[in-house]
């Protein structure tokens, strides 16, 4: 039982480890520095400049919290202190349900709703021309597959938050909004940042949703109605030549380390904020 | 009405809004995917192997993908149990309940849990060319396993929790030995250990990051670990990227098959988690 424990828990170590010792080699071509903010990619004559990609999986996330964090914010106010506790038993399993459907089925819902819907009623309102792949498209679906983890985080927060203190605000005469605004809020803010690095962190890595309606062209995007190529898409989208050209799996390596190491702080950050809230609702 | 009882009201307005957006997103997916792939739908799709020609709009199905899956799904879950069962029983039986260092070995699996799939993909295509495997079925199995350890440790951690100090207690006081202990703890979870298995299956059924360089894929099922095997998420990815009408109406019904398996299996975790709860001391 402990090798497996002492062995699973490592598994944290192991995966940077084994990840940075195979991006060593592109890292010995170029800096760390030049890597990340070059934006020239040229495989086939060993330029590797992630800043394009780098600004596409910026691009996509930011479009992606922008969309659900309010969204969210507003639902869990609502299910956690307005909806009726029938309400709530007939809603939350379907913000579960929704947590179950795999990524690949919101990629196909990005292609056969959310892009062509922009590509007819949004962007034509804005640009000359969108085929509504863009990071927009990239956000949307993102923004939606984030909806359960938020949501039933930033729950959980506003759970921990003691009745009395609500009562208080409200017995003095304030209205539920101002009890909120005035009180849930400003006890439960660690929490709701939390749960958005969380799920910051989520979106940031997510693959397959996005490189399905991203366009995936390694240019830096300059509108919403722009492609963009998020990093996780460049993996997976290359994993096929990176064989056969030198140094270019030791570079998707290295973006996949890249990619391991912001999710791990991110993650490292947001656990540790929520554990000491359960704790300190615990203790 | 005073500003305050405006402010409030509108304010309600928005989030019942927000809460329809949320809640309605699901129907809008579930029902984009029922529209678009139940026309393409036909007994062929579930019971055959892609044929000759399959992927320029002839006959066949995608029973490759759909048992290539369930191996892969099936065999990291239960590879994910032989590890994860041991793993929370120690963290839980083996260490003091406050411990720092169970504590901290929660957070790792909290932090596992965040990676993304892609990098478990990438870091089991390195653990392959390390022992010189290719894409096969069982690459696939190794890192479906690592992204659903986090995902069973975690669950089965909540379930033990569950169970009362007292019932502990009273074993340990009658003399039982700690493994013997955690044989009645293991009695008492079984419910939360069906719903770590379909929480796992689910995940482990619809992703596609982490088989997409492991599993390979194979218009054949599968006969041995070492053959390549298809999913069905690869399946709808492929179909779908496929310039004919055809392949694409594969890859809507391809997408409503797999939505289907996963409503099902995350609609009965619910149930049990509920269930599980009700008796909860």
């Amino acid at each position: 039982m402990l090798v497996f424990t002492l062995a699973s828990v490592s598994l944290v170590l192991v995966i940077g480890i084994g990840l940075y010792y195979q991006s060593l080699p592109v890292l010995a071509n170029s800096s760390w520095v030049h890597l990340l903010s070059s934006s020239i990619w040229k495989p086939m004559r060993g330029l590797f400049g992630f800043y394009p990609f780098i600004m596409g999986t910026l691009w996509v996330t930011g479009i992606s919290i922008i969309i659900a964090l309010p969204l969210c914010l507003l639902t869990s106010f609502y299910l956690s202190e307005y909806a009726h506790a029938k309400v709530k038993r007939v809603l939350i399993p379907f913000v579960n349900l929704l947590s179950g459907i795999p990524p690949v089925i919101f990629g196909v819902w990005g292609v056969l709703f959310i892009v062509p819907f922009i590509q007819t009623s949004i962007a034509p309102h804005f640009v000359d021309f969108s085929t509504g792949y863009s990071v927009l498209a990239g956000g949307i679906v993102l923004a939606v597959m984030i909806f359960p983890l938020l949501v039933s985080i930033v729950n959980q927060v506003l759970n921990t938050i003691p009745q009395e203190l609500k009562d208080a605000s409200l017995a003095l005469g304030a209205t539920r909004w101002e009890t909120i605004k005035k009180v849930t809020i400003r006890k439960a803010l660690p929490g709701i940042i939390a749960a958005t690095v969380l799920s910051i962190s989520r979106a940031f890595g997510e693959t397959i949703a996005v490189l399905m309606v991203c366009g995936n062209n390694a240019v830096v995007p300059h509108s919403v109605f722009d492609t963009g190529y998020p990093l996780p898409a460049l993996i997976a989208n290359n994993y096929g030549d990176m064989m056969s050209i030198p140094l270019y799996g030791s570079a998707l390596m290295f973006a996949a380390l890249l990619l391991f190491i912001i999710i791990l702080l991110f993650n490292l950050i947001s656990r540790i904020i929520l554990t000491r809230l359960e704790r300190n609702l615990a203790g | 009405m005073t500003k305050r009882k405006l402010e409030e009201l509108f304010i309600k307005i928005l989030m019942i809004l927000a809460t329809i957006v949320v809640v309605g997103s699901f129907f809008l997916i579930v029902g984009t995917i029922f529209s678009k792939g139940i026309p393409y739908m036909s007994w062929d799709m579930i019971s055959k192997i892609p044929g000759g020609g399959f992927y320029i709009g002839k006959e066949g199905g995608v029973l490759n993908a759909i048992i290539g899956s369930l191996y892969i799904a099936g065999g990291a879950t239960i590879l994910g149990l032989l590890i994860s069962i041991p793993v929370a029983l120690f963290i839980n039986m083996y260490m003091a309940s406050k411990n720092f260092i169970a504590n901290t070995f929660r957070l790792a699996f909290d932090v596992l849990f965040g990676i993304p799939s892609i990098v478990y993909g990438a870091f089991g295509f390195l653990i392959m060319v390390y022992f010189g495997l290719k894409a096969s079925l069982l690459g696939g199995i190794i890192a479906v396993t690592l992204l659903v350890i986090p995902i069973l440790v975690r669950t089965l951690d909540e379930v033990i929790q569950t169970v009362p100090g007292e019932l502990r207690d009273a074993a340990l006081s009658l003399g039982a030995t700690r493994w013997e202990t955690a044989k009645v703890v293991l009695r008492q979870i079984r419910p939360g250990i069906f719903t770590a298995i379909l929480l796992s299956f689910g995940r482990g059924i619809g992703d596609v990051a982490s088989v997409l360089f492991t599993a390979g894929f194979s218009d054949n099922i599968p006969t041995s670990l070492h053959e390549p095997a298809a999913t069905l998420p690869l399946a709808i990815f492929f179909q779908l990227s496929s310039p004919v009408e055809e392949v694409q109406g594969r890859a809507y019904a391809s997408a409503l098959i797999l939505t289907i398996v996963v409503l099902i299996i995350t609609v009965l975790s619910e149930i049990l988690i509920k269930k599980f709860s009700k008796h909860k001391i």
